[in-house]
């Protein structure tokens, strides 16, 4: 008789998810990417607004490899990836394990275009591996065909197309994430997958802001079946903007009482020799869920933190 | 005085004056943006439905309702009698203001009743009950996996999943807040 049911129940979910991690190790290393690890625990995490890193005998659980991966970009290291646990303080829900495993992968001389066309082939490629010939996938009851042409809609565009404002108007009114998260999400990545591009320069502290237009970021999400899977851009490689920004991100931290972070020095002084670049990072524990139609993350990880 | 942290399935408000249970509630942060608690209320007197969507730092007053031990007597067609454990009373609630509770009442279960200006308009379970097995497929002898289940229907007619070594006629436990099988009752 078995002593946990729930868990020996996850069986089929725990093997699709080490099929799953398997396929897109062997596409990435198929691609030329190296495949590296960076420390978990850092002295300091990259300032954003919205995201708090867990402290850690002084130093902090970090909340994405980013910084180290840039790091090694700016020495020369030019497609590399990395799967790793990330930590972010206080994030639970259907979607959210406060300890959750992420895929990065970065790529010199590249931009955002490059890494949409990367996801396009990693999905297909791991979707197949996961024994799906026709390549559609069931999420949350709706049907997603990964090889359909995969939409690539502005910010600015589903605004337009799924909400009664404007882009403009919902950042003016402080509605911005309210919308995104009514309106629009949920009309995402239905049928194929979204590409959701351009996001306002103010929600990109990392990123390139687009030559033609600067009031937005060459920044984009990977949505399937309203569920975001992945965010990636077009890197920003000057070192002095970068700077300003982190300063901006860590006074809005600290105005909100947050736990004051040192600044990340040596990724400063080494960013001026990073190559133009783009690098993305995707929830894996999300993919799999996507792949196998889980309706919640619990679903595809051994333990969440209330069963331990 | 609750706050966003506090929200959860089954939490009880106060919304314009009116009580409302929460009955469905995630926790979502679009790209890169702030954490926002979405969240699906019912009104407790006349049953609509609200979506609301909450930031952290917000806060909400509990549902003023009065909470009274009493026990489940009996069905009476679309309708659930319950009687007061200190003054006999008894109290009739109707199956929607029941809803997924009635999976569990049995004769005699102790509950919470929740009144509001003296009416009846919600039960709390408690967290764990016992309900009989009256039907469930044989288990195949042999099948080892562990990690199978099959249906079975428990007394009240509620169907669940359970694992196979499940038989008739046993004692489960359920949990009421997910409504899946938790153990077996033993001997």
């Amino acid at each position: 008789m078995s002593a946990n049911w729930t868990l020996a129940r996850r069986r089929p979910a725990l093997e699709a998810r080490a099929r799953i991690i398997q396929a897109a190790r062997q596409h990435f290393i198929q691609e030329g990417f190296l495949e590296v690890e960076t420390p978990l625990r850092i002295p300091a995490p990259a300032p954003e607004s919205h995201i708090d890193a867990i402290p850690s005998d002084g130093w902090f659980l970090h909340t994405s490899p980013e910084l180290c991966m840039k790091r090694l970009l700016a020495a020369g290291y030019e497609r590399i990836f990395q799967f790793c646990h990330c930590w972010r303080a206080s994030e639970r829900g259907n979607r959210h394990l406060p300890e959750f495993t992420m895929l990065e992968w970065y790529r010199a001389n590249a931009d955002y275009d490059d890494l949409m066309t990367d996801c396009e082939n990693l999905l297909t490629a791991v979707a197949a591996a996961c024994g799906d010939r026709s390549a559609t996938i069931m999420v949350q009851g709706k049907e997603v065909r990964l090889d359909l042409p995969w939409q690539r809609l502005t910010v600015r565009e589903a605004f337009a197309r799924f909400s009664g404002v404007t882009m403009e108007e919902a950042l003016a009114a402080d509605r911005f994430d309210e919308v995104m998260v009514e309106a629009i999400e949920p009309m995402l990545g239905i049928g194929q997958p979204t590409f959701l591009c351009d996001y306002p320069a103010e929600r990109g502290a990392l990123a390139r802001l687009k030559p033609d237009d600067p009031s937005v970021a060459e920044r984009f999400e990977l949505y399937i079946g309203g569920i975001e899977l992945a965010n990636g851009f077009s890197e920003l490689t000057d070192a002095r903007e970068q700077a300003q920004r982190f300063e901006q991100e860590e006074r809005y931290r600290r105005s909100q009482g947050r736990t004051p972070y040192p600044e990340a020095s040596k990724f400063l002084e080494e960013l001026p020799a990073m190559p133009p670049s783009a690098g993305i990072a995707l929830g894996v524990d999300r993919l799999v869920m996507v792949l196998i139609g889980a309706k919640s993350i619990d679903e595809v990880v051994a333990f969440t933190p209330e069963e331990l | 005085m609750y706050t966003v942290a506090d929200l959860k399935k089954g939490l009880k408000i106060t919304l314009d004056g009116d009580p409302y249970l929460v009955i469905a509630f995630d926790f979502t942060k679009p790209g890169k943006g702030q954490a926002l608690y979405r969240t699906k209320m019912r009104n407790m007197i006349n049953g609509t439905i609200l979506d609301r969507t909450y930031r952290s730092g917000e806060t909400f007053e509990p549902a003023s309702l009065e909470d009274r031990k009493m026990q489940y007597l009996y069905r009476e067609d679309d309708h659930f009698v319950f009687m007061d454990n200190q003054n006999y009373e008894q109290y009739r609630m109707g199956s929607e203001a029941v809803g997924d509770s009635a999976n569990y009442l049995i004769d005699n279960l102790p509950v919470d009743v929740l009144l509001f200006r003296d009416k009846a308009i919600g039960v709390d379970l408690p967290n764990f009950v016992n309900l009989k097995v009256i039907e469930t497929l044989p288990w195949v002898k042999g099948d080892t996996s562990g990690s199978d289940s099959k249906p079975a229907t428990v007394e009240t007619g509620y169907v669940l999943r359970v694992p196979p070594f499940i038989e008739e006629g046993e004692t489960i436990v359920i949990d009421t807040r997910t409504g899946e099988y938790s153990t077996r009752v033993k001997g």
